[in-house]
């Protein structure tokens, strides 16, 4: 690819480029001016997204000859055999990713313009997302496994300084921490996984590893268990699955827009993306080191797809009793994340990446909203302060109403086919899983219900939802641009984009609109009915339960279990005594190590006898010229009988 | 008559390097130290000359000249030196003369 005229695909380092410039600009020179700022970053947001619309059209006739281009500036690193490119890739994923990511993200950008316009700090709030955008679209477009590690670190940099955005308030500076701390903790397996690829198959680029994987599988052999489920480690931490799944919840302490970019729509997505990324990676090796001999014959995937089944379960439980607007929203991103990585783990890659799609459409859509609600109600953010938004808030209502039906996989909005799609996999992979997963599509169905009934519906419950307006154009057109593909995207064809990158074996199916949406019932009733049928179910569930409730009637129905639910299981007291009991024992250890053996003995060990001896040695020089001719005599007798001898 | 023999020089010698080193080391007045210290010099180009004698050879009597103006030049220097002290500090002991210790 190196030729000296201009490609479409070099666009790619343009797209990429335009939010770092503004980051650097904003961070530099206008961080003080708000508004300012705030253009800036807009503009950078909107022209990546242009640039990104006329790739995606320009590259349609060399992607389809080409699965994969590739666009590179030379090595950024080469030690020994470690060779690293600077390169992005360009193939039918990350295309389309580049588009969503823009897309939602340039919407999400004007809408903060209006969300955020009375706060004091706008100019630092769009440094920090123009840097999380450079940072997410490298996700999305780096070539291989390194730069990709680089930038998702950068991801978690600035995922952390939006969260604690506003840190003046403990709440949000702890979370910061937490999410931040969390990551690490995935992100550690992760590296560890691409330095046992790179140990194993030698490279690091993803077209090198493919085709070495495609040439000889066998060279992979017994560590590639250990290695797939390592990389998944990291995927554990950013998109948030159990048992690193507690950061997200409390990640709502950011700013609503920044939920919806970052911990609904995109970032939370990249551990998802990255999974599909290398996804050829995962074989049906199900042999494990001796140390790890308990899961011999379990393949890494049916680990990615355990977690992400649980994931989704316990999530779209603890989201049935949560009160709080912003973080239902929360667990049910972290239960359909459960559903992409479960639809992964079940050989499905192409039905998690079209559900990340539809559902960062979707999700975006709904937080902006919730937002919106926030914003109109003078943050009041408990469900149960709302009330009859409806009629006050009709643009909000209607858009939040057609981003939830879509969720809960309403035929024919686009999160019907993207669910379906996943339900399909799951049915023909695993019948448990495939309960389970109709099981989470209830949940969802009942726990969205109940939201929208209690906040947008019934009687008004308190001042501010009766003082509740409208809120500016520039928040509500956001919401009606991002309906468009919260409605269509089913219809786009979207998974057979995807599977051009990821299963290049199936055939694409097609026709009329009519058709394609009849198609899920036709090529897999069971899934289709399934999941339409538990969605109907929770639907009237929660219709009977909350259409006139003036109160939560569950705590009472359930007792002890409610309360179980409300308290998130109690993860989080589960880990702070886990981390009571042995990292601060580890830490007491430490310190006393630290203390004594380096600090006392080492360092001031040796400071001390470095004194004495000094002290010592100084008697000697007495400035006596007689004592120095003495010694100066006998020196030179022991010199002579040494000489003699 | 016993004849003189080159360990009678020697011995000589040796008695005159150790009587300059003791005076060197036990008196206090520098000026006494400066002419014990003229002694060992001595000492070494007694032994030298007699060294020479007993060898045939001039090059230790060329030595014991080179020695002797290096001395001369030595006291010239050193005896200025005690003087501008003796100015400076009163004293010319070197008890009182400790200031270059610590």
């Amino acid at each position: 690819m190196h030729s000296d005229s201009f490609q479409p695909q070099d666009l790619a380092w343009f797209i990429l480029i335009l939010p770092l410039l503004a980051a650097g600009v904003i961070g530099l020179v206008t961080r003080r001016d708000g508004g300012t700022s705030a253009r800036i970053s807009i503009t950078a947001v909107v022209l990546s997204f242009v640039l990104s619309v006329v790739m995606f059209l320009l590259l349609q006739a060399p992607l389809a000859t080409d699965p994969s281009l590739a666009t590179s500036a030379g090595d950024w690193l080469a030690l020994g055999e470690l060779r690293v490119e600077l390169g992005l890739l360009l193939d039918p994923m990350s295309v389309l990713m580049l588009l969503v990511v823009t897309g939602v993200g340039a919407a999400i950008h004007i809408y903060s313009f209006g969300y955020m316009k009375e706060d004091l700090h706008v100019g630092r709030y769009f440094g920090c997302l123009s840097l999380f955008m450079f940072s997410m679209l490298g996700i999305v477009l780096a070539n291989n496994l390194v730069l990709l590690f680089i930038f998702w670190e950068l991801v978690g940099v600035s995922s952390y300084l939006l969260i604690g955005f506003w840190y003046e308030r403990e709440a949000a500076a702890d979370a910061g921490k937490k999410a931040f701390l969390t990551n690490r903790l995935g992100d550690f397996g992760f590296i560890l996984g691409i330095i046992l690829v790179w140990a194993t198959l030698g490279s690091v680029g993803f077209e090198e590893l493919r085709a070495r994987m495609a040439n000889a599988p066998e060279t992979w052999g017994p560590v590639a268990a250990v290695a797939g489920f390592l990389i998944f480690c990291g995927a554990m931490g950013k998109s948030a699955q159990f048992p690193l799944h507690v950061w997200l919840p409390d990640a709502m302490e950011g700013p609503t827009p920044v939920s919806a970019l970052i911990h609904a729509a995109t970032m939370v997505a990249a551990g998802v993306y990255m999974l599909c990324r290398v996804y050829f990676l995962f074989g049906d090796q199900s042999h494990w080191p001796a140390a790890l001999g308990f899961l011999e014959g379990v393949r890494a995937l049916d680990l990615v797809a355990w977690l992400g089944g649980i994931t989704a379960l316990l999530a779209a439980l603890m989201a049935v009793q949560q009160n709080d607007i912003k973080r239902v929203l929360a667990y049910s991103t972290l239960s359909q994340l459960g559903y992409m990585v479960m639809a992964v783990g079940l050989k499905g890659p192409t039905a998690a990446m079209y559900h990340l799609t539809t559902h960062a459409f979707f999700k975006a859509l709904l937080f902006l909203g919730a937002g919106s609600v926030i914003y109109a109600c003078h943050h009041e953010q408990n469900i149960w302060h709302m009330g009859g938004l409806s009629r006050s808030m009709p643009t909000t209502c209607r858009t939040f109403v057609l981003a939830t039906l879509a969720l809960c996989g309403v035929p024919p909005l686009s999160g019907f086919f993207s669910k379906d799609a996943v339900l399909a996999v799951a049915s023909e992979q695993s019948a448990f899983l495939f309960l389970l997963a109709s099981a989470v599509a209830f949940l969802t169905a009942f726990y969205m219900a109940r939201l929208v009934l209690v906040a947008f519906y019934g009687g008004r419950r308190s001042e501010s939802a009766e003082h509740a307006h409208e809120s500016p154009q520039v928040m509500t057109w956001p919401l009606v641009v991002l309906s468009v593909p919260t409605v269509l995207a089913g219809f786009w064809g979207l998974d057979n984009y995807y599977a051009r990158s990821l299963a290049p074996s199936i055939e694409a199916h097609g026709g009329g609109w009519l058709s394609q949406m009849m198609e899920p019932f036709g090529h897999a009733p069971l899934a289709a009915l399934a999941g339409l049928g538990a969605t109907l179910f929770g639907y009237s569930l929660a219709y009977r339960l909350y259409a006139h409730a003036e109160r939560d009637p569950l705590p009472e129905k359930l007792g002890g279990f409610a309360r179980w639910l409300r308290d998130r299981f109690y993860f989080d007291e589960l880990y702070s005594w886990l981390i009571r009991i042995t990292h601060e024992r580890l830490a007491r250890i430490a310190a006393w190590a630290d203390k004594t053996l380096v600090a006392g003995l080492a360092v001031r060990g040796l400071h001390g006898s470095t004194e004495i001896l000094g002290r010592g040695l100084r008697l000697i020089q007495t400035g006596n010229l007689q004592t120095y001719a003495v010694l100066f005599v006998l020196g030179v007798v022991v010199l002579i009988l040494l000489a003699l001898k | 008559m016993m004849p003189v023999t080159l360990e009678h020089y020697l011995v000589v010698s040796v008695a005159l390097f150790c009587l300059g080193a003791l005076g060197v080391i036990v008196r206090r007045n520098l000026l006494v130290i400066y002419m014990s210290l003229e002694l060992m010099l001595n000492a070494a180009n007694l032994a030298l000359v007699a060294f020479s004698r007993y060898h045939n050879n001039l090059n230790g009597q060329v030595m014991v000249f080179f020695i002797i103006t290096v001395a001369a030049a030595e006291v010239a220097v050193g005896l200025a030196l005690i003087v501008a002290l003796y100015r400076k500090r009163q004293t010319a002991h070197v008890e009182d003369l400790t200031a270059l210790k610590y």
